[in-house]
C-alpha cells in the first residue's frame, strides 16, 4: 500500500496541470474562479476541447477511443479536472450510456453511438423517473407497445430528465410487458428526441436554474433496433448503471473546492474587526467539515483503487453517495452562514455581493437535490442494510 | 499509488486474526482485568515469537525493519478481541521512543529483550497538568557531573506497573512547552527513589502513577543527545494516536458485526428486530462510520512516519478526530441497539465501549486534534490557487 505517485505519474500530473493552465478558455476560467453556473454551451465547448486532447473520457478503453490510461493516471486526470473547477461534463453519455453500450450494446449500436458520445456531437439525457415512479423506480409506466412493424410506440411521461432541453438523445426505461412482475416487464430503449410525439418542457429548480425537464411521449414511434439488451431485460441494465452513478455522486473534488471557497469567504468576512477565518469557533467548524471530507476522500481512493484492480465495488463505495452528498450540502450551508447578510441576496447584478459569493445561494438551494437524486440516501441505506449488512426484510 | 496489501502483509493479517481469536478471545481480558498485572508473560513471549514486537525496529536493534502500516495491521486484529498485552505502551510508545532517540548500543540493550518478549517497557510522559501537550513537562533532570538526578511525577503511565524499564521524559533545559530541552532517560523501575503506584484503567488494562524523588541515574541512562528529544516525543505520541486509530478500527468492525448479528436474531413484536427500518438505517450509519474511521486510520498509518511534520500532523489529527466521531457513534449505538443487555457487565459490548473511550482519550482527544488540525499551516495554505488534494502528493 502506497499513496505516493511515481516520478512518471508526477510528470503526467504536471502535463495535465500545464495543459489546464494554458488551455482553459478565459470565459470558462473566470467562471471557474468563482464557481459560477456553466450553461450547456460552455459545458460542450469544454467537452470538445478535452475531446481534441484525447482526455474527455479517462475511463474509456482505447478500443472505443479512450486514452488508454492506467488507473493512477486516470485518477490523476479526473482529480485535476475536478480541482480546476472546469465545467462538469454531462455524465449521461460519457459515464452512463456509453459504458453501458460497451457492455450490453450490439456492434451496430456501438458503432452508431459511441463515437458521437465521445466527440460531443450528440448529447444524451436520462429517462428513468416518472411522476409516480421515484424511489420505487420499478413501478414506471411509460408504455412501449410493439406495432408489429418493427417499432415500439411510446406513450407516457418521464421527469427529472436533466438537461433534456439541450440533449439529442434520451435513454429510457420503458414498460414492454404490462402483465409481468414489475421488474420483469421493463426494457432499455434509446430514443431520438427529435422523434415526432416527444416534447421536452424545462422547469426551474429552487436554485433558480433550469437543470431539469419533463419529457412527454405521445404516440412516438421508435425503431426496435434501439433496444439495448434483451426485451424485458432492462432492469438488470438499469442496476448496472446505478453503480456508475453512485461513485460519480461522491463529488469529492466539488466538495474540496467548496470548502476552500468557505475558507476564502471566511477570510474576507469580518466580525469584531477580524476575519472570521481567525475566529476559533468558525475555524474548528470548518476543520470539522474538512476532516469529514478527508475521510470520504480516502474512502473514495480505496474504492477507486479497488475498481482499478477489477474488483466489484466494495462496501466502501456504497457510502460515497450518502456521505458525498451530505458533505456537499454542509459545505454550502457553512458558506451561507459565513456570508451573513450577503446570503440573503438572490440573482442580482454584479457588485451587490462579492463575486466569490455570487453563486453560493443558488447552489445552496440546488444542492438539496444531491441527497435525493441517484437514489435517495434513504433508498441507499435500504440497499446497504440488505445487501451488505444482511439484515432481514 | 496502490492500495493493495503485499503478500506478506496479507499473511500477517491472516495469522494475527486467527491468533487473537484462538489465543486471546475477548473473555481473556474479562478474566485478567482483576489480576495484578492484567496480561501474561507467556502471551507476550508468543507475540515476540510471531515477530510482532519487532516489526517497527531496525535489524541492528534486533527488529525486522517493517513499516508502521505493518504494525497497524496487527493492532487492528488486537482491537477485534481486545488483547490486553501492552502493544501500544511497550512497542509503539516506549519502543519507538528508544528507536528514535537512543544510540545503537542503547537500542540493542533495551529493544533486544523486549522484541523477544522477555521484557516490556513503558513511556512516562504525561503529568498532572500537561493534559495533551507532549512538551508540557515539569519533571526536571539536573546534571550531576556526567550523571543525572531526576525529580517529578508522571501520571497514567501505560504498562508502568509491569515494565522493567521506564522511559522517562524530563526537562534538562528550557521551559514547559519548549521543544528544546526535553531529554529521555531509561530508568530501571527498581531504582531507589522510584515509586510505582499501580492503578487500573476503565478498559481492564493497568497503568501506574510514577514518582521520581531525586532519582540518581548514570550517564548512560540518557538516551541520545541531551535536550533533543522534544521532536521525538511529538512523533511518538503521533504514532500512539495512529495506533489508537488502527486498534479502534478493529473495535468498530467487531461491534458492528455483533450488532448486526443481534438484529438478525433478536425477536420482538413477533419479528426479527432487524426488519425495522429505523434500526436498519442506524446500523447502516454505524457501517458508514466504521468505513470512514478505517479510511482515515489507513491515511494516518501511511503518513505517520512522514518526515514532513505538517503532513504527518494533518493526517494524524484528521484520523484521531474521525476515530472519536466514528468510534463514539459506533460503540454507543451498538449498546443502544442491543438494548438493556448492552449495559450489563456480562455482555462484551461494554468492554469494547470502554476500550474505545480510552483510545479516544489517549494521545490527544477530539478537541485537541480538531484544534491542532485547524491551526496547522496546511489549513490555510494555497487559498488563492486551485484546490489541490493533500491526501496524495
Amino acid at each position: 500500500m502506497d499513496m505516493s505517485f511515481s516520478p512518471e505519474e508526477l510528470a503526467f500530473r504536471d502535463e495535465v496541470r500545464t495543459w489546464l493552465a494554458e488551455e482553459i478558455p478565459p470565459s470558462i476560467r473566470d467562471k471557474a474562479e468563482v464557481d459560477a453556473y456553466f450553461d450547456m454551451k460552455e459545458v460542450m465547448e469544454w467537452h470538445k476541447l478535452l475531446y481534441r486532447k484525447g482526455w474527455v473520457a479517462p475511463h474509456w478503453p482505447a478500443e472505443h477511443g479512450g486514452p488508454g490510461l492506467d488507473a493512477a493516471r486516470r485518477f490523476i486526470l479526473t482529480e485535476e479536472l475536478e480541482l480546476a473547477g472546469t465545467p462538469h461534463l454531462s455524465p449521461f453519455g460519457l459515464v452512463m450510456v456509453g459504458p453501458l453500450l460497451m457492455q450490453f450494446g450490439t456492434e451496430a449500436q456501438k458503432k452508431r453511438f459511441l463515437p458521437k458520445i465521445l466527440s460531443g456531437d450528440e448529447v444524451w439525457c436520462q429517462g428513468y423517473s416518472e411522476p409516480n415512479a421515484g424511489s420505487d423506480l420499478a413501478s414506471l409506466k411509460l408504455a412501449a407497445v410493439d406495432d408489429g412493424k418493427g417499432n415500439f410506440v411510446l406513450d407516457g411521461q418521464k421527469t427529472w430528465t436533466t438537461y433534456a432541453q439541450y440533449a439529442d438523445w434520451i435513454f429510457c426505461l420503458v414498460r414492454t410487458d404490462a402483465t409481468a412482475k414489475k421488474q420483469a416487464g421493463i426494457s432499455f430503449l434509446l430514443v431520438d428526441l427529435k422523434t415526432p410525439g416527444v416534447t421536452v418542457k424545462p422547469f426551474l429548480t429552487t436554485g433558480g436554474t433550469p437543470a431539469f425537464c419533463e419529457t412527454f411521449f405521445e404516440g412516438a414511434v421508435v425503431p426496435q433496433e434501439n433496444l439495448v439488451g434483451p426485451l424485458h431485460g432492462g432492469w438488470t441494465i438499469a442496476k448496472a448503471l446505478l453503480g456508475h452513478e453512485r461513485t460519480l455522486i461522491a463529488a469529492v473534488g466539488l466538495s474540496a473546492r467548496a470548502i476552500k471557497r468557505v475558507k476564502r469567504i471566511a477570510r474576507a468576512q469580518k466580525q469584531d474587526g477580524r476575519p472570521l477565518l481567525e475566529d476559533p469557533a468558525f475555524r474548528t467548524k470548518i476543520a470539522r467539515l474538512e476532516i469529514k471530507l478527508r475521510a470520504l476522500q480516502m474512502a473514495n481512493y480505496r474504492a477507486l483503487a479497488g475498481a482499478a484492480l477489477g474488483h466489484a465495488p466494495g462496501p466502501e463505495s456504497s457510502i460515497l453517495k450518502i456521505r458525498g452528498s451530505e458533505i456537499l450540502q454542509q459545505s454550502f450551508e457553512l458558506a451561507m452562514e459565513i456570508m451573513g447578510h450577503n446570503s440573503l441576496a438572490w440573482f442580482n447584478e454584479p457588485g451587490v455581493v462579492p463575486p466569490l459569493e455570487q453563486w453560493v445561494a443558488s447552489t445552496f438551494n440546488y444542492n438539496r437535490a444531491t441527497t435525493i437524486y441517484g437514489g435517495s440516501n434513504e433508498i441507499q441505506k435500504n440497499i446497504i442494510a440488505k445487501l451488505i449488512l444482511g439484515l432481514p426484510s | 499509488m496502490h492500495f493493495e496489501l503485499s503478500g506478506d502483509q496479507k499473511m500477517l493479517v491472516e495469522t494475527a486474526a486467527s491468533f487473537v481469536k484462538k489465543q486471546s478471545p475477548v473473555n481473556r481480558v474479562r478474566g485478567l482485568r482483576d489480576d495484578d498485572i492484567g496480561w501474561t508473560r507467556e502471551m507476550w513471549r508468543q507475540m515476540g515469537e510471531l515477530g510482532w514486537l519487532g516489526i517497527l525496529f531496525s535489524e541492528e536493534a534486533g527488529g525486522f525493519g517493517g513499516s508502521f502500516l505493518d504494525a497497524s495491521l496487527v493492532l487492528e486484529q488486537i482491537g477485534t478481541t481486545l488483547v490486553p498485552e501492552p502493544y501500544i505502551a511497550s512497542v509503539i510508545l516506549a519502543g519507538s521512543a528508544v528507536a528514535r532517540a537512543a544510540d545503537p548500543r542503547q537500542q540493542q540493550a533495551l529493544l533486544g529483550p523486549m522484541i523477544e518478549g522477555s521484557t516490556s517497557l513503558a513511556l512516562a510522559y504525561a503529568e498532572t497538568d500537561s493534559r495533551y501537550d507532549p512538551l508540557a513537562i515539569g519533571t526536571r533532570a539536573e546534571p550531576r557531573g556526567s550523571d543525572w538526578k531526576v525529580t517529578g511525577k508522571k501520571v497514567f503511565v501505560l504498562n508502568g506497573h509491569a515494565a522493567e524499564t521506564l522511559i522517562v521524559a524530563a526537562r534538562s533545559g528550557g521551559a514547559s512547552g519548549d521543544r528544546e530541552g526535553v531529554s529521555l532517560f531509561a530508568v530501571d523501575a527498581k531504582t531507589p527513589g522510584v515509586t510505582v503506584r499501580p492503578i487500573k484503567t476503565m478498559d481492564g488494562h493497568h497503568a501506574a502513577m510514577v514518582e521520581l524523588a531525586g532519582v540518581e541515574l548514570g550517564a548512560d541512562a540518557l538516551l541520545g543527545a541531551e535536550g533533543a528529544a522534544g521532536a521525538v516525543l511529538e512523533q511518538v505520541l503521533d504514532l500512539g494516536a495512529a495506533a489508537a486509530c488502527a486498534e479502534g478500527t478493529g473495535i468498530m468492525r467487531t461491534v458492528l458485526a455483533m450488532t448486526t448479528d443481534y438484529l438478525r436474531t433478536r425477536e420482538q413484536f413477533g419479528v426479527k428486530i432487524g426488519t425495522f427500518q429505523a434500526l436498519q438505517h442506524r446500523a447502516v450509519d454505524m457501517f458508514i462510520e466504521t468505513e470512514l474511521g478505517k479510511s482515515t486510520a489507513i491515511l494516518a498509518a501511511l503518513k505517520v512516519e512522514d518526515p514532513d511534520a505538517v503532513e504527518r500532523k494533518t493526517a494524524v489529527s484528521a484520523a484521531k478526530v474521525q476515530l472519536a466521531v466514528s468510534g463514539r457513534f459506533v460503540t454507543q449505538q451498538s449498546i443502544q441497539l442491543h438494548g438493556g443487555i448492552g449495559v450489563t457487565d456480562e455482555h462484551d459490548v461494554g468492554l469494547y465501549f470502554k476500550r474505545m473511550h480510552v483510545l479516544n482519550s489517549l494521545f490527544g482527544d477530539e478537541e485537541y486534534h480538531l484544534r491542532r488540525f485547524a491551526n496547522l499551516p496546511s489549513f490555510t495554505a494555497n487559498l488563492d490557487t486551485p484546490a489541490r488534494s493533500t491526501a496524495a502528493r
